[in-house]
């Protein structure tokens, strides 16, 4: 193929980017986003993660060192197959925050600090400006091999000039689609779709070689496996420290390459694509590396020795007079090489001009962000600049470098210096405790490390570092060997600087983290990262200032530009019910506002702009506690709620019981109005029916005495009754008058046994007493105790069944109380009856056997009650069994704590 | 809102979510060590050369991750709305909601 035809190929291809650009920028003014926001749009755009390096650098990294090329690809993959880990709350903090770029990230976490931005954009440019010329060195080193056919045409115009032309021909459409607005989170249309076709042809491009090589130049799958097994890299030497050094360190630079920021973070429109992406970018890089290591076997195998592995992809069809194949493989390498650059120069830019140029410009012209000019234009202008000048230190780098073999190691030296941030970024998003102080400790350490171990290092032993310090150490000290710090001499280069810079830096960011204390601003931002999820309180970053509406218009029309800004303002007065295009400032506004502006120019220049003209009203102390005062305040108010409801159910459950109670007490009621009724009406019938005899003129005598005797002792009967009532109602009052009065518990007891004889004389009733221990003086109402016990021996007499009835009465001493149990040797109560004998009018027979009206036990019980002892049932006695307990001297406060117990 | 107002027990279909996020979680893991194994494996060590080997057996794990994580993200996507409307509150995402997760056809979100 001729050259000229290649250069002609190539600016046709370069024309139809730009025509793709102007097309999807042109949709997106219309409003037509539906195809640019698809998630296809999205993961192929990530695809800028896969280089030049990885188009012609994969294939001779693996004819070098066979398998190990695919740990660059499985890091990736982990990291998202893994989304809802980390790259989920990423990009929500991400769209939350309005983040510009990763500087942009760790400096709004750690309290909106401009030095932190500052440092991460430096290391970023530090790292990327080699890799850019990596990407100039591989499209001049391609270009070189179509020029092979005419060298006179190459020597002329010179290699260093293809690259100029490059660096030249990507500054204009980096500038031109790059930076036609200036929220970052506007999103880059044209650019992402450019590289989203990109993509596509490296895809294709690197497939359709391999599938050549496979089944073109090889006889297929099993043949190619043979050819590799049959291979100068057929034995896999895996090193197992390299393998899980390089996936790592390539899963922590597909999070922190500022490149991979901008498209995964910046450019997103939905967290949904993420979801895509997650085995959609996977398939994408497996696709990428599928015929890598075909294709670098084969080229081992055909190419002559000394042939550049490299660039097989592109050697290796040429060779075999595939033209069209060796064009399309051209254009994929040209494609990673461009769109790798375009995306990390708006990246850089976008980091330079937020976090350097605009800081600096307003630190110079402090007095005046009132009526400062154009920021808008400054800060684009600023941007242009700023992608010209990265891409002109790229080139500048390749130039001086003067395209060495060293630049092709420049990846991984890039990734370990990308991957310096992964501290800061992952402490910052999962743990509150992250300060600046510790960040920034980590990260020079780090970059200090990294500098000194591997990128001085690989620049080569001419310049920078001489060939002595890298043998003797500096000043020859031994153990500050670059490549064997503290004396570790065993391990490869790159993993010694891996392990080393990331421990040391992972050590000082927790170190002084866990030992400096962070102003509010950065405890709030804190908050809000780490919390991204459960936005409890609306995090405030402004108390009310003197903020001056107008002035705040001013400001944001020179940022955001002059309609974007009336837009806004008028939108938030819509919101807060006023017309026109000045909103209160409140917090809130103001916060708004501030987010709005941190998505032009970075958080930390918003934060600070908007600190002047609101004088320095920014968060403090007392802020941070009305912030924690409303989240509590909201879980008070829940436990509160709980507890009024809890406490709800336990009155509802205390009245249901009480109503229980109640209904109870009034069937009892019931009952005793009936039994009492039922009582007095049996003779008071009698009475009627014999004094209605009584009334006959002509009874005889005899009759009449005898039927006055009967109405005489119904009489008495009721009289009884009535006193019963009379007395028990009395004793449940607690009115009754006690005569307190000394005793001696014996004579007592045989009183009661003698004033009971007259119950059923006819038997013969045993008494079984031991008098040696009933002798002891009780100090209470002797009458009263003297009816309880006349009325249990009485009980005893009446109800005992047994054929000799017999009635032990035993007497203990239990400290300051006495127990007196009734025990006979009858067949006792039954068990369920067991609760009921202490009732009103609870009779277990008949009545008119027991003649007594059923109030017996219960006024014993009443009379216990008041003179401070109980009467309880004993059951498991052989008997009916009963125990009367009381103390010994009567107390009144006790008698009445017994009888509220 | 306090951690204390989710309810303890959840519906089928949202337990159904969190295992599913559960999985999401751990699938990387898993992953890591698939990838891992050949350490163990030691292809330096053994007689005959590893390469072909390697080379198939790198390629059939990371196809089966793959299908993993698109049968997870299948499984997860269609209820990441709802998790977004139910967690989204206040004046912060309000904003931010109405330019990315809902795309629209016909008009520019405002601050496009």
């Amino acid at each position: 193929m001729p050259f000229n035809m290649l250069v002609a190929f190539c600016l046709l291809y370069v024309i139809m980017l730009f025509a793709v650009a102007y097309f999807a920028e042109r949709r997106a003014q219309r409003g037509r986003l539906k195809f640019l926001h698809s998630p296809i749009i999205y993961t192929l755009s990530l695809s800028i993660y896969c280089t030049a390096w990885t188009f012609y650098g994969a294939v001779g990294y693996a004819a070098r060192s066979g398998l190990e090329f695919v740990t660059i690809y499985l890091g990736p993959t982990l990291v998202f197959i893994g989304w809802w880990w980390i790259l989920r709350k990423l990009v929500r903090i991400g769209r939350a925050q309005r983040v510009t770029s990763i500087a942009d990230l760790i400096s709004s976490r750690y309290g909106k600090s401009n030095s932190l931005g500052v440092i991460v954009t430096l290391m970023s440019v530090a790292s990327a400006t080699p890799y850019i010329a990596l990407q100039l060195q591989s499209v001049t080193l391609s270009f070189g091999v179509f020029a092979a056919d005419t060298p006179e045409f190459w020597v002329m115009s010179g290699q260093g000039e293809a690259a100029l032309w490059i660096a030249g021909g990507l500054a204009v459409f980096t500038i031109l689609f790059g930076t036609r607005n200036l929220d970052a989170n506007e999103r880059h249309h044209g650019v992402v779709m450019a590289i989203a076709l990109e993509a596509v042809v490296k895809l294709v491009a690197l497939v359709a070689v391999g599938i050549f090589v496979v089944w073109g130049l090889a006889g297929g799958v099993a043949d190619i496996l043979d050819k590799v097994a049959a291979s100068p890299i057929a034995d896999w030497n895996l090193k197992p420290g390299r393998f899980a050094g390089l996936i790592f360190v390539s899963a922590a630079a597909i999070l922190t390459l500022p490149r991979m920021f901008q498209v995964l973070v910046v450019e997103n429109v939905s967290e949904r694509h993420l979801a895509t992406a997650s085995w959609a970018f996977p398939a994408y890089l497996m696709m990428m590396s599928l015929f890598v290591l075909p294709i670098a076997v084969v080229g081992l195998e055909r190419m002559p020795p000394g042939t550049n592995p490299d660039l097989f992809v592109l050697t290796l069809p040429l060779s075999e007079g595939q033209g069209k194949l060796a064009l399309l493989a051209f254009l994929g390498g040209f494609s990673s090489a461009t769109s790798m650059v375009i995306v990390a120069a708006i990246a850089l830019a976008t980091m330079v001009s937020n976090h350097i140029v605009t800081p600096l410009w307003l630190a110079l012209r402090r007095q005046s962000v009132r009526e400062s000019g154009d920021v808008r234009g400054l800060v684009l202008t600023s941007r242009r600049v700023s992608i010209a000048g990265v891409l002109a230190m790229g080139y500048t780098y390749y130039h001086l470098s003067g395209g060495s073999e060293a630049l092709a190691a420049i990846g991984l030296i890039a990734f370990v210096g990308a991957a310096q941030v992964l501290p800061a970024l992952l402490g910052g998003i999962f743990w509150r405790g992250a300060t600046h102080v510790g960040a920034r400790a980590g990260l020079l350490i780090g970059f200090a490390i990294w500098l000194y171990t591997l990128f001085l290092p690989s620049v080569g032993t001419s310049g920078w570092i001489s060939a002595s310090v890298m043998a003797e150490g500096p000043f020859g000290i031994d153990w500050l060997r670059p490549q064997a710090l503290f004396g570790f001499t065993g391990l490869d280069p790159l993993l010694h600087a891996l392990m080393w810079s990331l421990l040391l830096n992972t050590l000082a960011f927790l170190i002084f983290s866990m030992s400096s204390f962070p102003p509010p601003m950065e405890r709030l931002q804190g908050l809000a990262f780490v919390n991204v999820f459960d936005q409890a309180p609306n995090a405030r970053g402004w108390t009310r200032g003197q903020a001056d509406a107008e002035d705040l218009l001013s400001m944001s029309q020179r940022i955001l530009g002059v309609g974007e800004a009336q837009k806004f303002f008028q939108s938030e007065a819509a919101a807060q019910g006023k017309t026109g295009f000045l909103p209160d400032t409140t917090p809130e506004f103001i916060t708004t506002l501030e987010r709005e502006l941190a998505g032009s120019v970075g958080a930390a220049t918003a934060h600070a702009m908007i600190a002047q003209l609101s004088g320095g009203s920014s968060v403090s102390v007392q802020d941070l506690i009305a912030v924690a005062g409303e989240a509590a305040e909201i879980k008070e108010y829940s436990a509160q709620l709980e507890a009024k409801s809890e406490e709800l159910a336990r009155t509802a459950r205390a009245l249901r019981e009480a109503n229980d109670k109640l209904t109870e007490l009034s069937v009892q009621k019931d009952a005793f109005l009936g039994q009492i009724s039922h009582e007095l009406r049996t003779p008071m019938t009698s009475i009627r029916a014999f004094s209605e005899i009584l009334m006959e003129p002509d009874l005889p005598e005899e009759m009449r005495q005898k039927y006055g005797e009967i109405i005489h002792e119904e009489a008495r009967r009721l009289t009884r009754l009535l006193d019963d009532l009379l007395d028990l109602s009395v004793l449940e009052n607690r009115r009754v008058q006690l005569n307190i009065g000394a005793a001696n518990l014996h004579d007592l007891l045989s009183k009661a046994v003698q004033a009971a004889g007259s119950t059923r004389p006819e038997r013969k009733f045993r008494i079984g007493r031991d008098p040696s221990v009933e002798h002891m003086a009780v100090f209470t109402d002797t009458d009263r105790l003297l009816q309880v016990f006349i009325n249990l021996v009485s009980n005893a007499r009446k109800y005992c069944d047994a054929e000799l009835p017999k009635l032990r009465i035993e007497v203990r001493k239990r400290g300051p109380r006495v127990q007196i149990d009734f025990i006979d040797n009858g067949s006792g109560i039954p068990k369920k009856a067991q609760a009921l004998i202490f009732e009103k009018f609870a009779r277990l027979t008949d009545t008119s056997r027991a003649g007594g009206a059923g109030l017996g036990l219960a006024i014993c019980r009443e009379i216990m009650a008041n003179l401070g002892g109980t009467i309880d049932y004993l059951p498991g006695q052989g008997g009916a069994a009963f125990r009367v307990t009381l103390p010994l001297r009567y107390s009144e406060a006790e008698a009445r704590a017994v009888m509220e117990g | 809102m306090p951690k204390s107002s989710q309810p303890v027990f959840l519906a089928r279909r949202s337990y159904r979510r969190r295992r599913k996020m559960d999985a999401a979680r751990l699938l990387p893991i898993g992953g890591a060590v698939i990838f891992m194994l050949p350490v163990a494996w030691e292809p330096a060590s053994t007689p005959v050369p590893d390469t072909a080997r390697g080379l198939v057996y790198i390629f059939a794990s990371w196809v089966m991750l793959i299908l993993a994580a698109l049968i997870l993200a299948r499984g997860l996507a269609p209820t990441y709305d709802e998790e977004e409307t139910a967690e989204g509150s206040g004046v912060l995402r309000r904003r931010d909601a109405g330019g990315g997760a809902a795309p629209r056809a016909t008009e520019p979100p405002p601050e496009e």
